[in-house]
């Protein structure tokens, strides 16, 4: 009737089978490998991750910048305590018994059977000495970390720091374990992955006095550490170094780019604090000291600090007239003391007129970019205001305004280049006009850049109308190259042709007869194109501002330099930025009395009042 | 009515009733050692896996009396409405459920969380047997193979899209059911080849799967004809075109990959051989070139909706499962973790509660997937040996109940049972052993978890209701 009956002797075998493979399997595991049985003396395994070294990090000259120092933590396993001699370890790793106590039981806590940090970073002083006697306290033993040093004591911002991973990241990437270090700011963030390398982890044997008794099964299971990749920055650690002194007791911002890669060669923010302050044991306590100080060492200016560019603005308001061909090389206004308008008055300093484009950069007239930002929004090629502003916003931001930049810092700020959407809101769609927004003309009002997006624009007018996004690391040791996107030249909406008209303005800035708004920053047998500016500051005194690039042909190097409260930009930027030039392509510097006269200012212990207008 | 009740009391199988209550009393305790701690003690404790362990245990005997007061013919009766419940379950989870570890197949109400993957195993079975057991059903006719593959694979489908790969290959056990009531052994053939070229295509090159095919074709062709002359025809025949075809694409520079002059050669070649064969009237040669056919179109397109179809997690998935890719701290290493704590537990074991291995929290998943190696650490070989027997001989005992069954629905349920059971431990202590890959599925009866424990309970209870009622049963 059945006639498959017979079958279930076939899946009765595959069971039974099954069955004696796996009793098989059990017993070879169980019985025959001698090698998984630690249990006969109560033995434990122990497992010790291996932590990979961090990468080092170098300047572009091979100077290290940033390296380990090698310290000692003692770990806790509170399952495997038993009673000892308490006040012997009190003394030996110098705490008192309730604070032994408490860190116990904080342990415990944690998990019983996982080990957890119980003392960090012990001198090695200490660790010597525990070390002897570590064999009567069952359940503790040492773990070797490292901490970051960082020899040259300097670009605390643009390096970072690293710190312990909380909760919150352990349960985000599983890679990391409470207790773990990680990048949070500057390129120990950007490049975490690149430096950390990857953990590895020893199995050992532990006997009942809590020694290592050897390997478990000779490492067959253990993963080794990968070290982390080394860093090649761009910087230049002397002339970093230089900045920073230079900009002693100001607040404000230098950035040097190198035009012909876009690798950032300095990045100063100041005031700012020894990087060595935020490592180990003494970071919160010293963190908490610099949030607390009024002058914000902490604040990364260089990257999130936003001015108003001032006069040097003017540069773009002339490449753009350009381009939209609503100005020539030849195009004159002249100027009686200021632009006026209706109800509207631009004021304007002393100097020669009419002025040409080029004269006009060089004596950085305010009557001349108001008429030429006005015919580029008035273009009568335009239907309204609106469209006309459109097209000078277009212009502007392909400089890398109002959006970051994408370098390969973790915190750039974008800035700000108001739209017309903005206005709309503001004064009433249809109520604004070129005139409402004339301050734009001269770099005043709503705009908001960030030194390096002004560095980066200073480069791309060197570079006659392109940039390499800004980076700071040039090579990674264990990658063939850097993000291909550093390689990828931006150019701007202006035509290259028109960039060299503006050149020779700059030229004449700095190079240019008595009356040029630069002199002071000119360089024997070196031409330098500079532009000065200067923030309104509602706040209290104008920043100084002073964008250059030299050598005019060849660029090497492109500068901005922000001074808080600094006044007029040919006061106190102009002359940094060519110290920092003269320092870089000369390697030295002659003009000590130049020198002197920068170091020697003081604008944060000694409010200077200085209400000068350009 | 009192007398037919009395019956049933007495014919319970009590000797599987009393296997279950060793295995779910032994399981637990090893959950207990499995989630311990010097914080908390009590064994009621409900904010601890085993307290809560001990709720869904006692719920599992409330289950099983519901179970018993059933009548018999509720699941042959609504067979179909309990399939079709199931079914808008699984597609209300994908929608309504939450995610639990990368899986979307819970149902969470407050506290309370529900696998309907786990039940819908019931629901297919029940569902099976009915189908099965109606009009003295023969496994032969394409019609009836396509509703047994749509009973089964609807529910595979919908439990791959909530991400439970586990779950739904569990569902290809119902083979060796259908093996039992007469499906022919040749299909078994055709699934495991298929299954066979499947994972080929994955793991090796194209280039060698085209050669073993066409040599295994050659070697089909030798074995049907013995003819040492039109061998050697063959053999000269396809080797020539793929050599003029190569010449040819060296000489134009066609620049065609080695793969397709050979697919050219082998193409050309086949349809000269055929030529010859019509006219030699050997018709056995259609049927190879088929078969050669359709395993070359079949590994290319498994490529294809490998690498074009499956999303990245999707090919993840069955990349570890295939051991393609190596994932140190990811399955491979946890394999590795459950070999130590398993090995180091040796003869007798560690004793309760003094297993390090699974203690130090470094054999993940340890009171669910990875049970078994509390056992192997704690027990030893005793014990684990003593919980494959156990196992095993619950298995043998569903499957000698199966087969003193009257009715062909009751046999089929008891065969569901036991394939499902076994494809669960065989995988799951597989797994830890090393031998099976890691596939997410529980340990009946031992892995912390409500949803698969009742699933269980029911599935075996409802065939022991089955079996003490297979005196009133028929057909
Ligand atoms: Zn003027």
């Amino acid at each position: 009737m059945d006639i498959y009956k017979q079958r279930k002797y076939f899946i009765q075998i595959i069971f039974i089978l099954v069955g004696v493979v796996y009793i098989i399997r059990l017993f070879a595991l169980q019985m025959v490998d001698a090698s998984y049985k630690i249990s006969a003396s109560n033995n434990v395994l122990r497992y010790i991750t291996q932590y990979p070294a961090r990468g080092l990090v170098y300047d572009r000259n091979n100077e290290l910048l940033v390296y380990n120092q090698a310290t000692y933590d003692l770990m806790l396993v509170p399952r495997q305590l038993t009673s000892f001699d308490t006040t012997n370890l009190c003394n030996i790793i110098n705490i008192s018994k309730p604070q032994l106590i408490e860190k116990i039981n904080k342990a415990k806590h944690y998990s019983y059977f996982k080990p957890s940090l119980f003392l960090k970073q012990m001198s090695s002083v200490t660790y010597a000495d525990l070390q002897e006697k570590l064999y009567k306290f069952h359940g503790f033993f040492v773990q070797t970390r490292t901490l970051r040093k960082y020899p040259k004591k300097f670009a605390a911002h643009a390096l970072g720091y690293v710190g312990e991973v909380d909760k919150a990241i352990t349960k985000k990437h599983k890679y990391y374990n409470l207790g773990d270090y990680i990048g949070i700011s500057g390129i120990e963030k950007s490049y975490e992955k690149e430096l950390r390398g990857k953990k590895g982890v020893q199995i050992f044997l532990v006997d009942v006095h809590n020694r290592i008794k050897g390997n478990y099964k000779k490492g067959k299971y253990d993963t080794s550490a990968v070290a982390g990749a080394n860093l090649t920055t761009t910087l230049d650690a002397t002339l970093q170094a230089y900045g920073e002194k230079l900009m002693q007791n100001k607040k404000g911002s230098i950035v040097a780019i190198e035009p012909s890669t876009g690798e950032i060669l300095t990045i100063v923010t100041s005031p700012s604090y020894n990087p060595n302050l935020l490592i180990g044991r003494i970071r919160t306590e010293n963190y908490l000291k610099l949030l607390k100080d009024t002058l914000k060492p902490l604040f990364n200016r260089a990257l999130m600090a936003k001015y108003p560019p001032g006069s040097t603005f003017k540069i773009i308001t002339a490449l753009v007239g350009l381009q939209e061909k609503v100005l020539y090389k030849s195009t004159q206004y002249s100027c009686h003391g200021g632009y006026h308008s209706g109800r509207v008055t631009v004021r304007c300093h002393y100097h020669p007129s009419p002025l040409n484009l080029i004269h006009a950069i060089q004596y950085s007239c305010n009557t001349y970019f108001c008429n030429v930002y006005r015919n580029i929004i008035d273009n009568s090629e335009f239907a309204s205001t609106d469209e006309g502003f459109k097209v000078w916003r277009d212009d502007v931001t392909s400089f890398g305004f109002g959006n970051k930049l994408g370098s390969d810092f973790p915190n750039e700020l974008s800035g700000n280049i108001p739209t017309s959407a903005y206005y709309d809101k503001y004064y009433g769609q249809g109520h604004w006009s070129s005139l409402t927004t004339i301050s734009l003309a001269i770099g005043q009002g709503e705009l908001g850049i960030t030194p390096l997006q002004m560095a980066n624009m200073t480069s791309t007018v060197a570079n006659r109308g392109f940039y390499y996004t800004p980076h700071i690391v040039k090579n990674i040791s264990n990658k063939k190259s850097i993000d291909e996107k550093f390689f990828v030249k931006h150019y701007t909406k202006i035509d290259s042709s028109y960039f060299p008209i503006v050149i020779d303005g700059m030229e004449k800035v700095v190079n240019g007869e008595a009356g040029s708004t630069a002199r002071i920053a000119k360089i024997n047998d070196i031409i330098v194109c500079g532009k000065t500016g200067t923030a309104q500051n509602p706040h209290g005194d104008n920043h100084s501002i002073f964008i250059a690039f030299a050598p005019k042909d060849d660029p090497k190097i492109a500068v901005a330099v922000f001074i808080e409260n600094g006044g007029y930009g040919a006061r106190w930027a102009a002359p940094t930025a060519s110290l920092m030039i003269e320092k870089y392509i000369k390697k030295s510097v002659s003009r000590k009395w130049l020198e002197n006269y920068i170091l020697n200012c003081d604008l944060i212990n000694v409010q200077t009042q200085d209400k000068h207008m350009e | 009515m009192y007398k037919r009740k009395t019956n049933i009391w007495n014919n319970i199988d009590w000797l599987t009733v009393v296997l279950y209550l060793i295995l779910i009393t032994f399981g637990w305790i090893n959950i207990y050692s499995a989630v311990y701690n010097d914080g908390h003690q009590s064994i009621f404790d409900i904010t601890q896996r085993y307290g809560k362990q001990l709720l869904w245990i006692s719920a599992s005997f409330i289950l099983i009396l519901i179970v018993f007061l059933i009548d018999v013919k509720f699941y042959s009766f609504f067979a179909y409405i309990i399939y079709f419940a199931t079914i808008l379950l699984l597609i209300s989870v994908l929608f309504l459920g939450k995610e639990i570890h990368g899986a979307r197949s819970w149902f969470v109400i407050g506290n309370f969380r529900f696998q309907p993957a786990e039940f819908a195993k019931v629901a297919t079975s029940i569902v099976l047997s009915k189908y099965i057991s109606s009009f003295n059903l023969k496994i032969k006719k394409f019609k009836t193979l396509f509703t047994i593959a749509a009973i089964i694979l609807t529910p595979v489908a919908l439990i791959f899209l909530q991400n439970d790969t586990g779950s739904a290959l569990v569902y290809f056990v119902f083979i060796l059911v259908l093996y039992r009531e007469g499906l022919s052994i040749n299909y078994i053939f055709i699934g495991i080849l298929i299954t066979a070229l499947f994972i080929a295509s994955l793991l090796v090159d194209k280039l060698i799967i085209f050669f073993s095919i066409e040599i295994i074709a050659l070697i089909i062709f030798i074995l049907r004809n013995k003819n040492i002359k039109h061998i050697i025809i063959a053999l000269i025949t396809i080797s020539l075109t793929t050599f003029i075809v190569w010449k040819i694409n060296n000489l134009f520079n066609y620049n065609l990959s080695f793969y397709i002059v050979n697919l050219i050669g082998l193409t050309i070649s086949s349809i000269i051989l055929s030529i010859i064969a019509y006219w030699h009237k050997m018709n056995y040669i259609f049927i190879i070139l088929g078969v050669l056919y359709s395993s070359i179109i079949f590994s290319n397109s498994v490529d294809y909706f490998f690498n074009n179809i499956l999303e990245p997690h999707q090919q993840k998935r069955i990349n570890i499962l295939l051991r393609i890719e190596n994932d140190p701290l990811g399955t491979g290493y946890n394999v590795n973790q459950s070999k130590i704590a398993i090995g180091s537990g040796g003869f007798s074991g560690k004793g309760f509660l003094q297993g390090t291995q699974t203690k130090f929290n470094f054999v993940p998943e340890q009171s669910t997937d990875f049970i078994f190696c509390t056992i192997g650490e704690e027990r030893g070989f005793i014990g684990t040996s003593i919980v494959v027997l156990l196992f095993l001989f619950l298995l043998l005992r569903i499957i000698y109940l199966a087969e003193r069954q009257r009715s062909r629905f009751s046999r089929v349920f008891g065969y569901c049972v036991a394939s499902i059971l076994f494809f669960h431990i065989a995988i799951n202590i597989g797994m830890t052993i090393g031998l099976t890959p890691v596939i997410g599925i529980p340990l009946p009866f031992f892995s912390y978890g409500g949803s698969s424990l009742w699933a269980f309970t029911i599935l075996l209870f409802i065939f022991i209701r089955l079996d003490a009622s297979r005196l009133e049963l028929f057909g």
